[in-house]
């Protein structure tokens, strides 16, 4: 038996439940309790495609260090799924621990000789306290989030206000909750003390800092960023993003005199619907939006083509989950960024955003909806499962009063009256960027004909080779604009100087600062870059460039961002190697440490070995 | 052809509407469609329709999906903002656009491939939500711009200009949008104007979702013996339950037909449509009858012309939503941002420790 881990506010907490069972609650409560410690937690739910029964995961990273991302490993498992119950033992780290409900007797085969066995008889507890047996199942998870607080030093005033917070108005039921709660903790101090070397230690390290999922901050984002038109179909995982909004709207855009709304919901028939109600209410001059995953996406890749060649403002919020096809539809991905990126037939490309957590998700959102108007183009902010269904722990949301939206250039009235020239596709002002007219504006002039087919700079309906090309190309001219408008890179330089540079984005932010972090205290050196969009800055490019080698990590099998790069970037292949991760659980701190290590010993193995 | 300019020449004497505006005012770009479609026919009875209503041509949008009759929005309205979508698609963008600003007029322009094969779910969905829209079908039995391929609407045993036998049976757009709920429901014939016009205003006035199936020989594809969307049997097998005019409120209502033969019926805006009953026992305000009459009448190989049904009193998907007043194009940040004080106070809800 090696010695039992000893951490204090740095380790993994990995719950193994049934789905259904209501443990979801009860493991958040578990989470909220060690942030109210002022200590910073990460937590996950891993879910399965299924209401009831399938196994179902929350993972709870503690770190006072503040790393956010998943750090890989299980110092406790509390394994409360017998179906789970052999790929859970084996996941803990030599010198864990199981925490598991010793009711029945369980042969010493289940176990294993290297971790340290916490058990507690819940079942026969709950049984002998409640008859009913729903509530012996809900009560069994208040007793072990008891007896995991008490044993982790976690006192019993953090929890109970936690459980007077979340029962406020049904006041009813705190009395039960509370009596579970000492059930456990009473059994913790009697039978476990002194078994749980995890420690909680109160501090003052997550400051004013806010606990929301991605895809609330989407919703809210967009009510901020001026939405007032969204339609959706729904699908996991975005489903949440219009509900948000929804529920957002009816507080925040609700006339305070008329109780009528400033918004428009529709739940269509389908994601091309969808699309099209986007498409029609940015054509006449709202701000739309729907939200989506790779399955609807591949859905809406005509609508996409229209958007881009008819030059029709929308957004699109894709909170990838695994593919191909149904795939992984509970599960974590980054991989529809090339069909984002090239969305529908014939020559496309289209802008993507990539968020690193939920406050960016916000930002990001009212970018997007600016963006679309500006550059008259479907704009794709691409987050994922792990950022859009998951509680992050991140900066408080910021809204600037005096920001104004960016309507873009629309011809008024006056403008058309004045006499100004109006070509629907015409480029006046050197950027590639036309001016539109909405519906209803001008009794004589401004009118035009929308058409995904070919028209001059006059929307006049056109065959003509050279007419087409001077379109398409005006069309890759806005490109290089969206090139100077769209959100820069964040480079993170190495203490030292650094051969050899990192790419990542999206929801890999977290677990890369870590990585970063532990590849420098062993004196691997490597610049960092985090791209936030598409088409590449400048920037981008130069950075594969200023390196001798790149490696570019991506939660994808293909390597669809390096693919982008090197296409786009005009980049040698040989520069850039591909580091995926594409199981469906988020990425992690030591995965990455690991892969990049490894890369920078076959690279250079001196430094491997300087590092040990 | 579209690429000869049309002649800007003014007739003096035209007549004016109360806006002063003519014929001329209403037209748009000239017909790219073949000599004698019978679609060229109902976009002159629609610039009819809207030059009668007094509509101000730029306050009209005008949506289509792709087809033969999806291209001529281009040829009426020249001065509304028109919007050629994708293939059976239309009535998704059109709900959006309606969406946006609920103050224009919507005309859904569409073809029997477009609303009956591919976008046939689009063409539901918008109806049962209620979108306040004119949607026209103009409706051959045939996919004309590939050349002469079976639609949806085909009868059971009808021909095709190649020789082939339709097999399948017909999808009938009226009792479609019966069932999802139009409340307005018409079928008319591209070669009757005196029927289509009123019932073109009719639909536009209408505060609702209403569905116009005009049936529209394909003079190039759908025109010969053995084709049941041919002018010849069209005219043979129609059967007009009742022909309207459509009084705007100001307009005196005066009776000068006999009493039992004709029935005003009032629409909340005030406007009257005036039934000239054909068929006595035929009433435009029971659905479940109109149902039943045109499934009996299509057993018997007749082809029901007329206003269907009609609610006086719809409810559209703005009511439905609870949508303020103005065009929500027109909201600022004013009455759409929150402000960065209820931010704050998200951020205290949110708040972590």
């Amino acid at each position: 038996m090696p010695k039992p881990i000893e951490a204090t506010n740095d380790f993994v907490v990995k719950f193994a439940n049934v789905n259904g069972s209501g443990s979801a609650s009860a493991n958040e409560l578990f989470a909220r309790s060690i942030l109210r410690m002022g200590v910073p937690i990460a937590s996950r739910n891993i879910f399965p495609s299924n209401i009831q029964g399938l196994p179902t995961w929350y993972e709870v990273r503690v770190s006072g260090e503040g790393w956010l991302g998943r750090r890989g490993g299980v110092d406790l498992m509390v394994a409360m799924n017998p179906q789970t119950w052999d790929k859970d033992v084996a996941s803990i780290d030599p010198g864990g621990y199981l925490f598991y409900d010793s009711s029945k007797p369980l042969p010493p085969s289940k176990f294993r000789p290297d971790i340290m066995v916490i058990g507690m008889p819940l079942t026969e507890i709950c049984n002998r306290t409640y008859t009913d047996p729903r509530q012996r199942q809900l009560f069994k998870n208040i007793i072990y989030v008891g007896a995991l607080t008490a044993l982790m030093g976690i006192g019993a005033e953090v929890v109970e206000s936690l459980i007077r917070e979340q029962f406020k108005g049904k006041e009813r039921l705190l009395e039960p909750n509370f009596k579970a709660l000492h059930i456990g903790r009473d059994y913790a101090s009697e039978h476990l003390e002194g078994l749980c070397k995890l420690k909680v230690e109160r501090s003052d390290l997550v400051g004013d800092r806010i606990f929301l999922e991605g895809n609330d901050a989407i919703g809210l984002g967009c009510v901020y960023g001026g939405a007032s038109v969204a339609a959706w179909y729904p699908i996991t995982p975005s489903t949440s993003v219009a509900e948000s909004f929804n529920a957002h709207c009816r507080k925040l855009r609700v006339d305070p005199e008329t109780g009528e709304n400033r918004f428009a919901i529709v739940q269509a028939e389908d994601e091309l619907a969808a699309i099209g109600v986007v498409i029609g209410a940015g054509w006449n001059g709202a701000r739309a939006f729907t939200a989506t995953s790779g399955p609807g996406i591949s859905l809406m890749q005509e609508f996409f083509g229209l958007a881009y060649f008819a030059e029709i403002p929308a957004v699109v919020f894709d909170i990838q989950r695994g593919g191909p096809s149904t795939g992984m539809p509970t599960r974590t991905q980054q991989s529809d960024i090339l069909l984002c990126a090239y969305a529908s037939h014939g020559d496309t490309k289209h802008v993507l955003l990539f968020p690193e957590d939920p406050r960016e998700s916000f930002d990001f959102a009212a970018e997007a909806l600016d963006l679309a108007e500006r550059l008259q183009t479907p704009i794709f902010v691409m987050s994922d499962l792990d950022i859009g269904m998951n509680q992050w722990l991140c900066e408080p949301l910021a809204w600037d009063e005096a920001r104004r939206y960016d309507r873009g250039k629309i011809m008024t009235a006056e403008m058309l009256e004045s006499g100004m020239d109006f070509g629907r596709y015409l480029d006046v002002d050197g950027d590639a960027i036309p001016y539109r007219t909405l519906p209803g504006t001008h009794p004589t002039r401004g009118a035009y004909f929308t058409r995904g087919t070919s028209r001059d700079r006059y929307a006049k309906y056109s065959e003509e080779g050279a007419v087409y090309v001077d379109n398409m190309q005006r069309l890759l001219r806005k490109f290089e604009t969206a090139k100077l408008l769209v959100p820069k890179p964040v480079v993170h330089q190495a203490a030292r100087k650094a051969r050899f540079g990192v790419i990542y984005f999206g929801s890999t932010a977290p677990a890369m600062a870590e990585a970063l972090d532990a590849l420098g205290k062993r004196g691997l050196w490597v610049d960092a870059m985090r791209i936030r969009a598409f088409p590449f800055s400048d920037e981008v490019i130069e950075f594969v460039n200023a390196h001798e080698q790149v490696f570019i990590v991506e939660q994808n099998r293909d390597g669809q961002m390096r693919t982008l790069l090197i296409n786009e970037g005009a980049i040698d292949p040989a520069r850039i190697v591909s580091i995926p991760h594409y199981d469906g659980a988020p990425i992690t701190a030591r995965f990455i440490l690991a892969e990049v290590a490894e890369r920078l010993g076959q690279l250079e193995p001196r430094l491997e070995g300087a590092a040990e | 052809m579209s690429y000869l300019a049309k002649p800007k020449f003014r007739h003096k004497g035209l007549e004016q509407n109360a806006l002063g505006f003519t014929h001329r005012d209403y037209e748009g770009a000239i017909s790219t469609l073949c000599a004698g479609c019978g679609h060229d026919s109902i976009s002159a009875a629609l610039i009819q329709a809207c030059f009668e209503l007094d509509i101000e041509p730029h306050r009209v949008a005008k949506l289509s999906g792709i087809g033969c009759s999806s291209k001529t929005p281009d040829y009426l309205l020249g001065q509304s903002h028109g919007f050629n979508s994708v293939h059976g698609r239309m009535p998704s963008v059109l709900t959006g656009a309606n969406l946006a600003n609920r103050e224009l007029i919507y005309l859904g322009i569409s073809g029997d491939g477009d609303s009956a094969s591919i976008g046939i779910g689009q063409f539901v969905h918008a109806v049962r939500r209620g979108v306040n829209m004119m949607y026209v079908c103009e409706n051959n039995g045939v996919y004309g711009l590939t050349k002469g391929q079976f639609s949806a609407t085909a009868d059971t045993g009808s021909k095709s200009k190649a020789g082939g036998i339709n097999a399948d049976s017909p999808i009938d757009l009226v009792s479609l949008a019966l069932i999802a709920g139009a409340t307005f429901v018409a079928r008319s014939f591209s070669g009757d104007k005196t029927q289509l016009v009123p019932l073109l205003k009719a639909g536009i006035a209408h505060k609702g979702a209403a569905v116009i199936d005009v049936v529209s020989p394909c003079i190039a594809f759908n025109n010969h013996a053995g084709s049941t969307k041919s002018f010849d049997f069209v005219r043979a097998h129609n059967e007009a339950v009742n022909r309207l005019d459509f009084l705007e409120g100001r307009e005196a209502i005066k009776l000068d037909q006999a009493p039992g033969t004709v029935e005003d019926v009032v629409q909340h805006d005030g406007s009257v449509i005036r039934l000239h009953k054909i068929r006595d026992d035929y009433d435009p305000r029971d659905r479940v009858k109109a149902m039943d009459y045109l499934q009996q009448r299509h057993a018997a190989g007749e082809m029901v012309t007329g206003l269907l049904y009609l609610d006086p009193e719809p409810r559209d998907l703005h009511a439905g939503l609870n949508t303020v007043k103005a065009p929500l194009n027109r909201l600022d940040e004013r009455a759409l941002c929150p402000g960065a004080a209820a931010l704050t106070a998200l951020n205290d809800e949110y708040r972590a420790g």
